[in-house]
């Protein structure tokens, strides 16, 4: 019996969880006109979402690129097939790895952030003094946040596939001899436009978005103490994490089933 | 109306024997003059001489109640304190009267309008005469005490930023911290970012402040500061103010009506000097702050004895999982 | 509030190292930049059997791409598979006499169409025909025939004729 009460309970709360994240959302995405008439607001928050998150990006998307370089020539050369090195690198960042990762690391530096700060600012009332001087707090705080991680992942993404490309070029061509130009011809070759990067794009879109809304969310609805901004704060580390993978599988079956 | 204007002359006066007094506050001076009659014109567009009126305020919070049908009158120009224990929900009120919580049943008017009732656009348009300071000052802490102030005037005039600059230098100056313009608010004691906070709360001219707690924690200079400030600025700028306190002393010396709140009752209401004869045992042991009295020293519990000697298991447990202080309706509230 | 020239900097980098990281996919890593629509001619083939041919499939001459194949249709009169090709108009040099094979790109690879240059003097054009095709090798069927010609009798290996590869 105890067990059902909280199965109920539990459901409960999750409905009105959801709920009041949908309320926000709605509310969120109403205050990105406003955005865009102050593009002072947007910058800023470009600056801290996007243009901190850049060093980390690269550099794990060049790390990545190699570690695929290195693993797909073993796997490849005992098929003797090493100068589809390129095809198999870039089509695993720019499909999967690239979004995804990109993503995951999108969530932990600056979703995280982006929480820690809004639970921070309700707990020391900041966004309670916004709503009494008449500001809506939404507007001013919490939609330039959103459309900049939106704004934002798309391209964090792209570079992470850039970059890594790069990087397994450089393992590939470079340290195991496989040749440069059939590196990047079969890759050209064998990669579609349409297919693999629009929808790479769209895969990336989409992360951001449910990463921002998730990130402000869990510290718009934090609990204003320590205690509960660290709460919030792993909250959207985790659920993040758990909406990209699922949405990735998603998506994937959506775009690339049909083949 | 001459009787009016005589009062007003008279009002007037006093205003300017305050800034001559404080010597501080003189660039307010004009812009003080005519926020100060604008105040007064609306005074007279309501017959009624309170500013803010609460009926029959009923609050809950969980299971309990909060406020259990209480009626509260705040008077134009006058300075309302309301005191009482912590946990009474002193700033629940504040919340209640600034709209960000709405009251179980009961009603709250802020210049004749009722505040739970006003659509959105219209609650934000009284907010921005509200002011509202904050306990912890509220200050956003990504810009520096300057953009502080500064910030509800860039927000809601179109005025050019000379202007702003010389506005916001006035209110500085009003609380004496024109010097600290570029601080960052991490750089400032409690008690400055409470007077920052103050002049920005007096930023756009409003027609009341609700100070939360003001003097708590400050050590007795910047209390002595809070606590003229808030006395000059309620003469010189005709604010309606309520304040919400616990600190006996210093409210007694400012405030010119007092409610004693305890257990969501009104238990007992007056001015300072009828207060401190009140006959309640209760606002007796608050004023005097007696250990025990009314209010027991210990959380209600089973006998001391019963305690020690049984286990654990055979009572209920005291602390049961209480909601999160931002409940429902607060929450419905914020996200529509 | 202050202009931050600095932060305006920072982000105008990020937005166009990410812009151009958008293009450096779409043009070096896809196919976007190799064909575009309109610029192209249509020639159709016929082929017993198309193996593994899809849509987009490469279609090459000496080994450089020169086109892609547009459709594969079944027609249900000669269980033949029709095959549309666009090539790039730049080699409208074509032999029309040219044969048409599908190929295999290494053991695993994508399946292409190969033209093999004839000698005619007039050149394929829009909506010619290549009357010469070879067929896709499966791989079963080659593997197959080897076994049994190989198990029946070892002394005539000279048939084996498709045994490419």
């Amino acid at each position: 019996m105890e067990f059902f009460r909280y199965l109920g309970a539990s459901t409960r709360e999750s409905f009105t969880k959801l709920g009041r994240s949908s309320y926000f959302l709605i509310e969120t995405l109403s205050g990105i006109s406003s955005v865009l008439m102050r593009p002072r607001l947007l910058l800023k928050q470009m600056h801290s979402v996007g243009v901190l998150s850049f060093l980390i990006i690269t550099i794990s998307g060049l790390f990545v690129g190699m570690v695929l370089g290195l693993q797909g020539f073993y796997i490849l050369s005992r098929f003797g097939a090493e100068e589809t090195l390129g095809v198999m690198v870039a089509a695993s960042l720019v499909r999967e790895l690239g979004p995804v990762v990109a993503a995951l690391l999108f969530a932990g530096r600056a979703g995280s952030a982006l929480t820690a700060e809004i639970g921070l600012m309700k707990a020391t009332e900041q966004l309670s003094g916004m709503e009494m001087m008449a500001i809506d707090p939404i507007k001013r705080i919490i939609s330039p946040r959103f459309l900049a991680g939106f704004l934002s992942m798309p391209l964090l993404a792209a570079l992470f596939s850039a970059v890594g490309i790069i990087g397994g070029q450089m393992v590939g061509s470079g340290l195991l001899g496989v040749d440069d130009g059939a590196y990047w011809s079969q890759m050209n070759a064998n990669l579609d436009f349409q297919k693999d990067i629009i929808n790479g794009v769209i895969k990336s879109i989409v992360f951001g978005f449910v990463t921002s809304w998730i990130a402000l969310f869990e510290g718009y609805d934090a609990i204003p103490t320590a205690e509960g901004v660290s709460r919030a704060t792993t909250r959207t580390v985790v659920n993040s994490a758990f909406s990209i993978l699922g949405l990735d599988f998603i998506l994937t079956a959506l775009m690339f089933g049909e083949n | 109306m001459s009787s009016v204007d005589n009062a007003l002359v008279v009002q007037r006066f006093k205003l300017v024997i305050a800034y001559v007094r404080l010597n501080r506050i003189k660039p307010a001076f004009t812009t003080s003059l005519f926020s100060n009659q604008k105040n007064r014109m609306d005074n007279f567009n309501h017959s009624q001489d309170s500013l803010v009126s609460v009926h029959n305020l009923t609050f809950s919070r969980g299971e309990r109640k909060i406020f259990d049908d209480i009626s509260l009158e705040f008077e134009r120009g006058k300075i309302t304190a309301i005191m009482g224990p912590s946990g009474t929900g002193k700033t629940t009120l504040l919340k209640i009267i600034g709209g960000q919580l709405f009251p179980e049943k009961g009603s709250v008017t802020v210049n004749g309008r009722d505040v739970h009732h006003l659509k959105r656009d219209e609650l934000y348009t009284l907010r921005k005469r509200m002011g509202m300071l904050f306990q912890s000052g509220a200050l956003l802490t990504d810009m520096n005490v300057f953009d502080n102030v500064a910030y509800p005037v860039r927000e809601h005039t179109h005025l050019p930023e000379s202007m702003v600059r010389s506005l916001v230098l006035m209110k500085l100056e009003a609380v004496g911290l024109r010097g600290a313009r570029d601080l960052m608010p991490n750089e400032l004691s409690g008690g400055m970012a409470r007077r920052v906070a103050l002049a920005r709360a007096i930023a756009l001219d409003p027609m009341m402040i609700m100070y939360d707690e003001p003097f708590t924690g400050q050590d007795p200079i910047s209390m002595g500061a809070l606590v003229l400030l808030i006395k000059s600025l309620n003469v010189t700028l005709g604010l309606t103010s309520i304040i919400v306190s616990h600190d006996v002393h210093e409210t007694l010396a400012i405030a010119d009506y007092i409610y004693v709140l305890s257990e969501g009752k009104v238990i007992g209401s007056g001015s300072p000097e009828e207060i401190k004869q009140s006959s309640s045992e209760w606002v007796q042991q608050f004023m005097n702050g007696a250990a025990d009295g009314p209010v027991h020293f210990h959380y209600p519990a089973k006998e001391y004895m019963d305690d020690l000697l049984h286990s654990e298991k055979a009572f209920k447990p005291l602390f049961t999982r209480q909601r999160p202080p931002n409940d429902r309706k607060a929450k419905r509230r914020r996200y529509s | 509030m202050p202009h931050n020239n600095t932060q305006d900097t920072l982000v105008g980098l990020f937005v166009a190292a990410g812009i151009a990281s958008l293009f450096f996919l779409a043009l070096q890593v896809s196919n976007l930049s190799s064909f575009t629509k309109g610029n192209t001619f249509e020639i159709t083939a016929r082929f017993s059997n198309s193996g593994g041919l899809k849509v987009k499939s490469a279609v090459s001459a000496a080994g450089v791409k020169i086109g892609s194949v547009k459709s594969i249709t079944f027609d249900p009169k000669t269980y033949e598979s029709v095959v549309k090709m666009d090539i790039d108009s730049q080699y409208k040099t074509l032999p029309d006499d040219s044969s048409a094979s599908v190929f295999t790109a290494g053991l695993l690879g994508e399946q292409y169409v190969s033209l093999d240059g004839g000698g005619s003097d007039d050149y394929l054009k829009q909506g010619s025909k290549i009357e010469i095709t070879n067929s896709a090798i499966i791989l079963e069927k080659a593997l197959g025939q080897f076994l049994f010609k190989s198990a029946e009798e070892k002394k005539s290996s000279s048939d084996d004729k498709k045994g490419k590869k």
